[in-house]
């Protein structure tokens, strides 16, 4: 027998999952979310541009283009309630010759359709002039000013702290093995135990292929898409001020030149179609592809400040496009599935667009006290001389540095730890305070930050995880 | 017979070559010092070694000690068995005997730095 | 109110211990040392192999006793040490912004400034190794400091990356502790570490060095499983078909040392593409005035009795600049040193001929290995110095002494070149 009863279990704590968790923390339901992994944004919400697109890309029409532009249009007030960084940088796409001027008229034309303000094709000159890196033979680009980046853990984490403030249930480290269609729902079998629910969302990213399957008839298929990124140090960070784009194919937008809200040079991605969902290794070819083509679009990137390189997959559904419904067999089955880019875009949009599905199947009755804002880690760095000190006053831990490079204290770290869906690994420790991060890449602070976890977690250094 | 070596006296890492008649040496080159003669004489005849390493201490933390001198280079081993089963209580200073004439060798194991 | 001090020595390490003791003994006494850690000793707390202070005390220490004799001097001496005191930043004014558990954020001026805040390793994703990106990988002064602070042995089945100093010393430590190293591969034809290293480290042991080889690919999701390790050409590009795999749970890199010039930066301090450590002139004065640096933020030394006697004269030199208010006695007469033909860098790279009053060190690495070489400096057409090297390899530090009458014959700048051997 189920041992827990619930209206909505959410399978997947990305940034979809989590999404769609916090908005239904506004309504008198009782949700949990349920993850294979031991944090959130362990997945395809994790590793990818993080890039709050404008729209012009996704064809006119479909479920992407509209859920993209009423995300962008979402993020500014979200960022402020959820209190997470969000910067409206703005993009360029750009192009290398007269011959691709049409081209990038076409995707004007085509944002212009899907709701996308402010766009202009500008003259090499005019993009120089805000964008003085790019590279000698660009010969023209499209300016988007509504493209912004985001830090697609903080958002995720962000959306399930709220969520979680607001009554959802996480169960992490809990694989899900099997769903069973019952008279009045459904009974999720996971790792953990079973829970019962009226209404199954599946957000389960590259899977939610084989979760859809588990309960109802193969409608889709999604394919891994695996993108290899590169990683530069801040001193490489204003390298660029816009995301640089270059010319969407079939297979994505391109490699593209974008800083990153902590100060850093990003560029990538390569995308491979992958048969093992579990591939996230980088590989040789694909770091030089990142490299050659990088250089097409902007020049003096500084290679040799490269901290890390990553590979993140994204989860591609056969049309391409975003399959947001409740199933037509087995109802009370909503799939959210080939969430892949302009995914995290349009995750605020996405959640509204399943409450309302949802909405269907369930009564939906507004909460009193729902909490709408969440704050975040304090993080030193954000603060005035002033303000730091009046702080370290208060609480001396914050007085204690212990990663040198993106100056995190102890308060931090220790606050990272103990809050609720706190991180119990090195890696959960580096998304939400940025340690590690830096130059070293944890080198001198990864025995501190062990040490702090074992001491919580009443375990050993040896058996202290770095991530999973 | 002919033996190179790499004198290990200091990290200047002299090229040394020896000659050995009956597992001694009659002559060593390439030296600057020397402890490059001594280290060639005696990594000929019965090679040595030092041998540093930490002990458990009460507190839980390791302590750094070290064999007092060298100490016969096939000892290595059995000398760290016997640090790995040695525990300190703290406080110890630079000198303290963590392990008095380690494995017969003669050689005491010393503590490396003042802790607690 | 910002506080003030005479001479603030950041980082507490070798080079900051001997630079404040200095600078002591020169008459300035109003010194503090700031170290982040909790001790003072720095990287030598975990350095706890022998072969320390044969120049300095003439006799073979290990990490923490070498330190432990530098610490005593302090006490001695009874100068400020601001322990678990990390600094921030420092203007170009040389205001430095200071933050600690038990004095919460200050910020404080002083007359002079000395850099000793020493290097990092170099980082996986600065290597690019292909792979995922599992649990047990470590720089192998990470591991240093795990075993040997914290007491977790790190793994059983190694492999090591890099044949840098502190990866051989971790070779032997790992097996000494039980596990098993399997190899040690270097990307380059020659070691980067000091040869009497693989003769103890790894020779000892039967430890492979694979050289010209470098890992390839990593194996693992969450947990290491193995690594693959491939033959590389003369352009360190790997040699498709000689890739072997190695089943390990844990990866070593010691592939290099980063001078840690991130404060260097805040004040204005110009560094250096070659050494990454900041510019100096022969008081080992960078470009912002009474700002010095010494030790391994400066360059990456092989030998910390190198490190100790530079940062004496650091020391010495940013005392003498406090109490002659950073005036010269004379009008200065600069001469820039460029390395030439097989020198990577050189310290420093300018002297002020006019204010030199005892010998110079001049201090520099080659770039490749060269036997039977001759070091040379030359001034226009002029051999104003020369020394005959049986060997001489980019692994370890060259020191040349130049005498101050040897300067007054240099016509302009000097330059440091080797001239290759017949061998």
């Amino acid at each position: 027998m189920p041992e827990k009863k619930y209206d909505v279990a959410i399978i997947g704590a990305g940034v979809t999952g989590c999404a769609v968790a916090r908005e239904l923390s506004k309504y008198e339901l009782s949700v949990i979310v349920i993850d294979r992994e031991s944090d959130v944004c362990e997945g395809t919400s994790k590793a990818n541009s993080a890039i709050i697109h404008a729209g012009f890309d996704a064809k006119p029409g479909t479920l992407k283009a509209k859920l993209n532009v009423e995300g962008n249009k979402l993020m500014d007030r979200l960022s402020k309630e959820l209190d997470i960084p969000f910067i409206r940088n703005g993009a360029l796409v750009v192009c290398r010759s007269a011959d691709e001027i049409p081209k990038l008229e076409e995707l004007k034309q085509r944002g212009i359709e899907n709701g996308v303000e402010g766009l202009k094709v500008l003259t090499r000159e005019e993009a120089l002039a805000i964008e003085p890196n790019l590279a000698d033979e660009v010969y023209g680009a499209l300016y988007a000013p509504t493209s912004g980046i985001v830090c697609p853990f903080a958002l995720t984490l962000a959306f399930a702290e709220n969520a979680y403030a607001n009554g959802v249930e996480f169960s992490l480290s809990d694989e899900v093995s099997g769903i069973r269609k019952t008279a009045d729902g459904f009974v999720v079998s996971a790792a953990k135990g079973e829970y019962s629910a009226e209404c199954v969302i599946n957000c389960a990213g590259v899977y939610a292929d084989k979760i859809h399957s588990m309960v109802s008839e193969p409608s889709f298929r999604i394919t891994a898409r695996r993108g290899e990124y590169m990683l530069l140090d801040r001193s490489a960070g204003n390298t660029v001020k816009q995301t640089i784009f270059q010319l969407p194919t079939h297979m994505g937008k391109g490699i593209l030149v974008t800083p990153t809200v902590h100060g850093n040079l990003l560029l990538g991605p390569t995308a491979d179609d992958i048969d093992d969902k579990e591939d996230t290794a980088t590989t040789r070819d694909g770091i030089a592809s990142v490299k050659a083509k990088s250089a097409l679009s902007v020049k003096n990137i500084p290679y040799n400040q490269v901290i890390t390189s990553f590979s993140g997959l994204r989860a591609v559904a056969d049309d391409g496009d975003f399959i947001i419904r409740e199933d037509e067999n087995v109802k009370g089955l909503i799939d959210a599935a080939g969430i892949e880019s302009p995914g995290l875009t349009s995750a605020p949009a996405i959640a509204l667009y399943i409450r309302d599905i949802v909405g269907k199947i369930l009564p939906l009755k507004e909460k009193s006290g729902f909490i709408p804002t969440r704050k975040g880690i304090t993080l030193l760095a954000n603060l005035s001389v002033e303000e730091r000190a009046e702080l370290i006053k208060q609480e001396p831990a914050y007085g204690q540095m212990v990663c040198r490079c993106s100056q995190v204290s102890e308060g931090e770290i220790a606050d990272a730890i103990n809050r609720p869906l706190g991180a119990t690994t090195l890696d959960g420790v580096k998304r939400r305070t940025g340690s590690g991060m830096g130059r070293c890449q944890g080198g001198f602070c990864s025995p501190k930050i062990m040490a702090m976890l074992a001491e919580k977690q009443g375990i050993s250094l040896k058996e202290v995880k770095k991530n999973g | 017979m002919t033996r190179n070596m790499i004198c290990i006296g200091c990290p200047m890492g002299c090229e040394l070559t020896v000659e050995v008649e009956n597992g001694q040496a009659v002559s060593v080159s390439g030296n600057t010092c020397g402890i490059g003669k001594k280290y060639a004489e005696s990594e000929v005849s019965a090679p040595t070694r030092m041998v540093t390493s930490t002990v458990m201490s009460d507190s839980g933390k390791p302590v750094p000690v070290k064999t007092r001198t060298a100490v016969p280079k096939e000892k290595i081993f059995d000398v760290m068995k016997c640090i790995k089963n040695t525990t300190v209580k703290l406080p110890v200073k630079i000198g303290d005997i963590a392990v008095a004439d380690v494995c017969g060798t003669g050689v005491d194991v010393v503590v490396a730095k003042d802790a607690g | 109110m910002a506080e003030h001090i005479s001479l603030a020595v950041i980082g507490g390490g070798p080079a900051g211990m001997a630079a404040a003791i200095a600078a002591y003994d020169s008459g300035i006494t109003d010194v503090a040392v700031f170290e982040r850690d909790n001790e003072l000793g720095g990287i030598l707390n975990q350095c706890i192999h022998n072969g320390f202070g044969l120049h300095t005390f003439k006799e073979e220490l290990t990490g923490p006793e070498y330190a432990g004799r530098y610490i005593a001097q302090v006490k001695e001496r009874r100068i400020k040490c601001e322990t678990g005191s990390t600094v921030l930043s420092i203007s170009p004014e040389r205001q430095i912004t200071v933050v600690s558990r038990e004095k919460g954020l200050r910020v404080i001026d002083a007359d002079a400034v000395i850099l000793a805040m020493g290097c990092r390793e170099r980082p996986r994703g600065a290597l690019n190794i292909p792979g995922f990106r599992p649990q047990g990988i470590y720089s192998a002064g990470t591991a240093q400091k795990l075993i040997n602070c914290e007491g977790c042995l790190v793994g059983k089945e190694v492999v090591i990356l890099g044949s840098g100093d502190i990866g051989l010393i971790m070779a032997r430590r790992m097996t000494l502790e039980g596990a098993h190293v399997k190899a040690v591969a270097e990307l380059m034809p020659y070691s980067g570490g000091l040869k009497r290293n693989i003769v103890q480290c790894l020779d000892d042991y039967d430890i492979p060095l694979l050289l010209s080889h470098t890992v390839v690919d990593i194996k693992g999701k969450h947990k290491l499983e193995g690594v693959t390790i491939a033959e590389v050409d003369e352009k360190s590009v790997p040699i498709p078909g000689t890739e072997e795999f190695y089943e390990c749970d844990t990866l070593l890199l010691s592939c290099g040392l980063i001078p840690e010039n991130e404060l260097s930066l805040t004040a204005g301090v110009t560094i250096s593409g070659a050494t990454n450590g900041p510019v100096v002139d022969d008081t080992l004065g960078t470009n912002v005035p009474g700002i010095f640096a010494c030790g391994n933020v400066l360059h990456v030394h092989d030998l910390v009795d190198f490190v100790s006697e530079e940062s004496g004269r650091a020391g010495h030199n940013a005392a003498e600049y406090i109490k002659s208010h950073g005036k010269k006695a004379n009008a200065p007469d600069i001469i820039n040193i460029t390395a030439g033909n097989g020198v990577r860098y050189t310290v420093p790279s300018t002297v002020d001929r006019a204010n030199v009053e005892s010998e110079i060190h001049l201090r520099f690495r080659v770039r490749n290995v060269y036997k039977g070489c001759t070091i040379k400096i030359v001034s226009g057409d002029n051999v104003i110095l020369s020394k005959k090297k049986r060997i001489s390899v980019p692994s370890e530090m060259e020191d040349l002494i130049i005498r101050p009458e040897i300067l007054s014959g240099a016509d302009g700048g000097l330059t440091v070149m080797i001239e290759e051997g017949s061998v």
